[in-house]
Formats: C-alpha cells, structure tokens, sequence
C-alpha cells in the first residue's frame, strides 16, 4: 500500500479535490501478486474548470513526477469538474484489459 | 543517434503527420492495453492515420517524454498538437469530439 498512500497524499497536499480515488488495478497485469505499478486516479474539482483534458492530466502528471519515473508503470487519469462529476452521475470508464506487456522495460 | 538528432526526428514526424500515435507495438499487434484501446478507438473514426512502435524505437522511446511534457504512451498527435493519452482520447471520443477534429486535420493535411 506503500506507492498508493504515496499517491493519495501528494494528490491531497497539492490540489484542492472535492473527491479523490486511488485503485490499483496492478492485479489485472502480468505481475506479481501485491505489486503496485497499475494505477487510476478520480480526481474532481474546481481546479479543473476552464482547464483542457491534455492541461489537467499535465498537471497530475507533474504531481507524481517521482512515482511515475519510478514505481508506477501505467496512470490512469480522470479528471472531472464538479458539474462535469454530477453529469456522469460519479462513473469513470474502465481501464483496458492487459496485453501482456508489463515484463517489458518500465514506461 | 544522438539526443538532439532524435529531438529533430521527432518533430518532423509531428509536422508531417495530421493524426500521429506513439505507441507500444503496432495497431495489428498492440503491446499494451491502452494503446490497443487508443488505436481501436482511432481506426473507428474512419481516417487514416500513423503510428510509432516506441518499443523498437527506444531513442524516440526516452526523448518523446520531454519534448512533449507527458511521461507515458500512448500519445496521440493531431495538426501538430499533444492531444492525450488512452483516457483523453476515450473521453473526447465518447463525448463526440474526437471524430470531427482528426477528420478536420486529415482535410487540411490533404489540401
């Protein structure tokens, strides 16, 4: 749990976020039981308003910077107003099944 | 091929190319979940477009991160911009505005 606490907090710290989820969706891959390398954040809040998809995934890129060039191997982002939030009735779309391909080198 | 010969190289591609995806492996045989959904995703709108296997590309691989601000693949180029990647380019297909804008960079690119 130690990457994901990690997460959590370096989210909580730098944004101001009406609602936050971090699921590892590590055991969906092709690696070991209790990894922590396949991420998806929810992340909604006003910070975003006027903000594009490509500004608002930068900027939670630039948030995990450390962890993305270390321990996460797949970051899943979605990033919501909270008006953007209510119309989507607080859903996120699923993460794409693996190929297979975690046994190659890191992102 | 050194670092700022791998800089150019990778510019040219994204001038030259309207809808550009770097990606893990190749559209028939996608390495990587996120990249096999971008590339379906791409190939349902119905416009052609080019791809770059950054696995057997591993300058491109280490250098496309920084020109482009964005540390993982895929990524997806239309009309010379950064537009995403797999969740954008979901998002923005669902929503309705994928379609319409690479069919707009292939019409212009043709002109």
């Amino acid at each position: 749990m130690i990457v994901q606490e990690r997460i959590e907090r370096k989210l909580t710290d730098a944004m101001s976020l009406l609602h936050l989820e971090v699921i590892n969706e590590s055991h969906n891959h092709n690696v070991p039981p209790g990894a922590e390398s396949h991420f998806k954040v929810v992340l909604v809040s006003e910070e975003f308003e006027d903000l594009r998809l490509v500004a608002r995934h930068k900027q939670v890129n630039r948030i995990l910077k450390d962890e993305l060039a270390t321990d996460i191997h797949a970051l899943a982002i979605h990033t919501s107003t909270p008006s953007e939030w209510r119309a989507r009735h607080g859903t996120t779309p699923l993460s794409p099944p693996c190929h297979g391909g975690s046994k190659s080198p890191q992102s | 091929m050194n670092t700022e010969t791998t800089e150019q190289a990778i510019r040219k591609q994204i001038a030259d190319n309207p809808v550009l995806i770097y990606m893990k492996g190749s559209p028939e045989r996608p390495q990587c979940g996120f990249s096999a959904q971008s590339t379906q995703i791409l190939m349902a709108c119905g416009e052609r477009f080019s791809y770059i296997d950054i696995l057997t590309n591993p300058d491109i691989r280490a250098t496309l991160p920084e020109i482009s601000e964005w540390p993982t693949f895929p990524q997806l180029f239309v009309a010379g911009e950064l537009v995403g990647g797999c969740d954008i380019i979901t998002e923005m297909y669902e929503s309705g505005e994928l379609q319409p804008m690479i069919k707009q960079a292939s019409a212009s690119h043709a002109d």
